[in-house]
């Protein structure tokens, strides 16, 4: 315990690291969990939105045609296997971490971050493809459901790599200063093995 | 699982290529997308194994989440009919 | 130090952990003083934001309390010229000295804007929840403490930049408070994106403070502090944290939605064929104006709720403490305010009964308008009752929050009638709303904050208000708060609407133009009722020390030296007792603390 923490202040609080006795979780479980349920609603009322314009047009999408013709299906499906493969990575870079192996930590949440790379730029071709033909958000409330939905959550995914970065990088210092914190403790093989 | 995530998004992909009646395409695609949805949560975010206060959080959540998604609906296409 | 297997040891280990950590925090924070930037104005301390939301909502307040009384003048005498205030704000604003019409409608959407965003909610949520919260649960701090940080600097550049759209070309967002389109879409001036970007950061702000009290509550409480130990003002927080939680995120989405309207010419809120000054507009349309106030609502019928919980709390700590009784109905208060908070959810389409929705609808929302009203009266007879036979003191808290209890009922009551739609066709829109509203959160809510300061001003100063000056302030202010709103009811049954820049254009408005006289007359007055507040605010820092714990009371945030030093105690306190032991028989003082061991 020699290097000091830069988050040292929180030393004070209670259950940062170890789980409350009655909930049986430590505050940042919580906290996240709170955080994906405000995000629910953010996109809970977005779709209500692309319901309720969906339901009250006459046609859709409002020029005719079929929205899968409208939109880049193959592109689509290799951006959701992106998605699904980036899931997986981030479950291992976890698993890594509960293992106590960093290197292989920082592999895993390095795929991650650059399957969110690979993730966006697919959408960039998607989107300059769309304005090439002169689809812009403002041509009809299918296009403006579709970029704004789409949109958002290329923003969440912004979102992701920038914090996934910090963990990658500078947030990883507290591996050293607070192991146990950082494994998001317990941990599943004991500290002795690699401070040994 | 990784596999099982893959084929369902397979299914929903071919679905669209047999253009079936809309219902019935937006109906199918919801519920594999519903399905997916589950798995990610149940086994990748481990909400499987979690502890109860965050499962009571959730419950809130769905509940909240459903009166967002179709109360505005149902007043707005009831008050168009009228 | 190995790895715990067993849960006994995890205890035990993680305890000697703890107190490790404890002692190297100790000495991290008082080994060498923290800079200035970071003990003021970028801290962490809970104790320090909290003061930092309570001066910057108290700021607000009052920012937004001059636009009114701008308006005042307007609808006392429309049209005529105000002088050097007139020649202050420009030629934009007051061409020779009077009001523009577009800039009387900017001071209302700001003045809602203001009051209600960026004035009651960090005040009522930021600055109490923040300061009083973790002391009373006996938490050292808030669970993420650089997240409370980053929700007051979210918070403050919001506000700003609300305040900073007045100086755009065009002036500030002019289409109410509730910004309904097509209005707020198609009015061209760049005040009103500046609404939508500064909205999404008091609404970021928010979210990120729910989640922390969410997670404080939960998780940091006391040794002994079970949930039926917590104080009332502890429970109100933790609904109301629910209730930003769930629905902020909702309006979040809708003003993203707004702004694509505004700026990458989408038709969300916008329907197809809209004629504007004779022309038909030029969007794909398709969209719908009625979403948005779906959206609106589904955030905003919960937000009366944020603003007036956390003030039946403060009303609930001053009554039991200055009443020397155990508060009336405890459980029944908490039940009550749980469902209040999930009935909230279910209410919002009762602000929109003339949007032609059909009559199932309206009937569902009608009822549940209903319902709602039962848990509030619940809450509201408890209080009453907290004053039955009890040995009342009438400190200023006190005077504040017993007033708030029949000014609250007012404005309850004259709320039933606009949650029918029947009466509401006529009363919808007219100043009977502004009247009914107003009495919930001007003085009802605002009555409670005042009571909030005065009680816990020597929790965080260490210092008593001047009783004499808190009594004049008191009194004026009950006297002009009723003076403003009351005749509103009078005017609204004589079917003055709202938002009119000039009232006297009707004969109606004519006939009971008096009537604004008097109203407006009463603002100013309240302006003044307010200096004495001002001056006991600071000169108050300059009177002797107060004794600890100075109010006599049980609950544990008295536990804390005042103000409370880094950690807030000098010792983790122990609960030992529910939280309102006043008078108990066989004690030998008239209050038994929670954190008192058995003698």
């Amino acid at each position: 315990m020699a290097e000091a923490s830069p988050y040292a202040a929180d030393a004070l609080i209670p259950h940062t690291v170890e789980p409350h006795p009655v909930t049986g979780i430590p505050n940042g479980k919580l906290g996240i969990w709170l955080f994906l349920a405000s995000e629910v609603m953010l996109f809970g009322a977005l779709f209500s939105t692309y319901v309720v314009i969906r339901t009250t047009a006459p046609h859709w999408p409002p020029e005719g045609g079929l929205s899968s013709e409208i939109l880049n299906v193959p592109l689509a499906t290799v951006n959701t296997a992106v998605l699904i493969t980036s899931s997986i990575t981030m479950v291992l870079s976890w698993a890594s971490l509960k293992m106590q192996n960093l290197p292989r930590f920082r592999l895993w949440l390095g795929s991650t971050i650059a399957l969110a790379f690979v993730f966006l730029v697919i959408k960039y071709f998607e989107y300059t493809h769309k304005f090439e033909l002169g689809h812009y958000p403002s041509h009809d409330n299918f296009y403006a459901v579709y970029f704004t939905l789409t949109g958002l959550h290329g923003v969440h995914v912004i979102g992701g790599i920038i914090v996934n970065t910090f963990l990658l990088t500078a947030g990883s210092r507290m591996w050293a200063t607070e192991p146990e914190r950082w494994c998001s403790w317990p941990c599943s093989v004991s500290r002795r093995s690699r401070s040994g | 699982m990784f596999v099982a995530l893959l084929c369902l998004t397979a299914i929903t992909v071919g679905v669209s290529y047999l253009h079936l009646n809309r219902p019935l395409a937006i109906t199918v695609a919801l519920i594999i997308a519903c399905v997916k949805a589950g798995m990610v949560a149940a086994v990748f975010m481990h909400l499987l194994d979690e502890r109860k206060v965050i499962y009571a959080v959730l419950i809130l959540t769905v509940a909240f989440f459903f009166l967002v998604l179709f109360l505005p609906m149902f007043t707005i296409v009831e008050g168009s009919t009228v | 130090m190995t790895a715990p297997t067993t849960h006994g040891a995890t205890t035990h280990a993680g305890g000697n952990e703890h107190s490790h950590d404890q002692d190297h925090g100790h000495e991290h924070a008082h080994g060498h003083e923290l800079p200035f930037w970071r003990k003021y104005i970028f801290s962490v301390d809970h104790k320090m934001i909290g003061l930092q939301y309570g001066l910057t909502a108290l700021v607000f307040l009052l920012v937004g309390f001059s636009l009114m009384m701008l308006m005042r003048w307007q609808l006392a005498y429309p049209g005529r010229p105000l002088g050097w205030v007139g020649k202050l704000l420009g030629e934009n604003a007051m061409p020779g000295g009077v009001m523009a019409p577009e800039f009387y409608n900017q001071l209302g959407a700001m003045h809602g804007t203001i009051m209600v965003f960026m004035g009651i909610v960090p005040l009522a949520v930021g600055a109490f929840g923040n300061y009083v919260v973790p002391l009373q649960i006996g938490a050292p701090d808030m669970a993420f403490p650089r997240l409370n940080m980053a929700s007051y600097w979210a918070f403050l550049p919001g506000g700003l930049l609300m305040i900073y759209s007045f100086f755009m070309p065009g002036g500030a967002a002019q289409s109410g408070w509730t910004n309904y389109p097509p209005l707020s879409v198609l009015t061209q001036v760049p005040g009103q994106t500046m609404w939508l970007f500064a909205m999404v950061l008091l609404i970021t702000s928010s979210l990120l403070g729910s989640i922390n009290f969410i997670v404080t509550i939960v998780q940091l409480r006391a040794k002994g502090l079970g949930f039926w130990r917590l104080p009332f003002f502890v429970h109100a927080q933790f609904v109301t944290s629910f209730l930003l939680l769930l629905a902020f995120p909702p309006l979040e989405a809708a003003a993203v939605l707004q702004l694509m309207d505004r700026l990458a010419g989408t038709s969300f809120f916008l329907p197809t064929g809209l004629v504007v000054s004779g022309e038909q507009l030029k969007v794909a349309g398709g969209g719908s104006p009625l979403l948005w106030q779906h959206l609106f609502w589904f955030l905003a019928h919960p937000e009366v709720y944020v603003l007036i919980l956390p003030a039946m709390g403060i009303v609930a700590e001053v009554i039991a403490n200055n009443t020397r009784k155990p508060l009336w109905g405890y459980r029944l208060l908490v039940y009550s305010v749980i469902f209040l908070g999930f009935m909230s959810f279910v209410v919002w389409a009762h602000h929109m009964f003339m949007t032609g929705m059909g009559t199932t609808m309206s009937t569902f929302f009608q009822t549940t308008t209903m319902i709602i009203s039962i848990p509030s009266v619940i809450i509201l007879t408890c209080f009453l009752m907290s004053l039955y036979g009890g040995a009342i003191r009438f400190t200023t808290p006190m005077l504040f929050a017993t007033a708030f209890l029949p000014m609250f009922a007012i404005g309850g009551l004259t709320g039933l009638p606009l949650g029918l739609t029947a009466s509401d066709i006529y009363l919808h829109d007219t100043f009977y709303v502004i009247g009914h509203f107003h009495y919930v959160v001007a003085p009802g809510t605002i009555f409670a904050l005042f009571a909030g300061i005065y009680y816990w001003y020597p929790k965080a100063t260490g210092k008593q208000m001047d009783p004499t000056l808190g009594k004049i302030h008191f009194w004026l202010s009950f006297l002009c708060m009723n003076g403003i709103f009351m005749p509103m009811f009078f005017q609204g049954m004589a079917g003055l609407s709202r938002r009119l820049y000039d009232p006297t254009i009707y004969a109606h408005g004519r006939a009971i133009q008096s009537l604004n006289v008097v109203i407006s007359w009463s603002a100013w007055g309240l302006f003044l009722a307010q200096l004495p507040f001002i001056w006991n605010f600071f000169s108050s820092l300059a009177r002797a020390r107060a004794v600890e714990n100075p109010w006599s009371a049980t609950t544990l945030e008295w536990a804390a030296p005042s103000p409370p030093t880094h950690g807030n105690f000098p010792t983790p306190p122990v609960v030992y007792r529910e939280p309102y032991e006043y008078s108990v028989p066989g004690q030998t003082s008239d209050f038994h603390p929670q954190f008192a061991g058995e003698a």
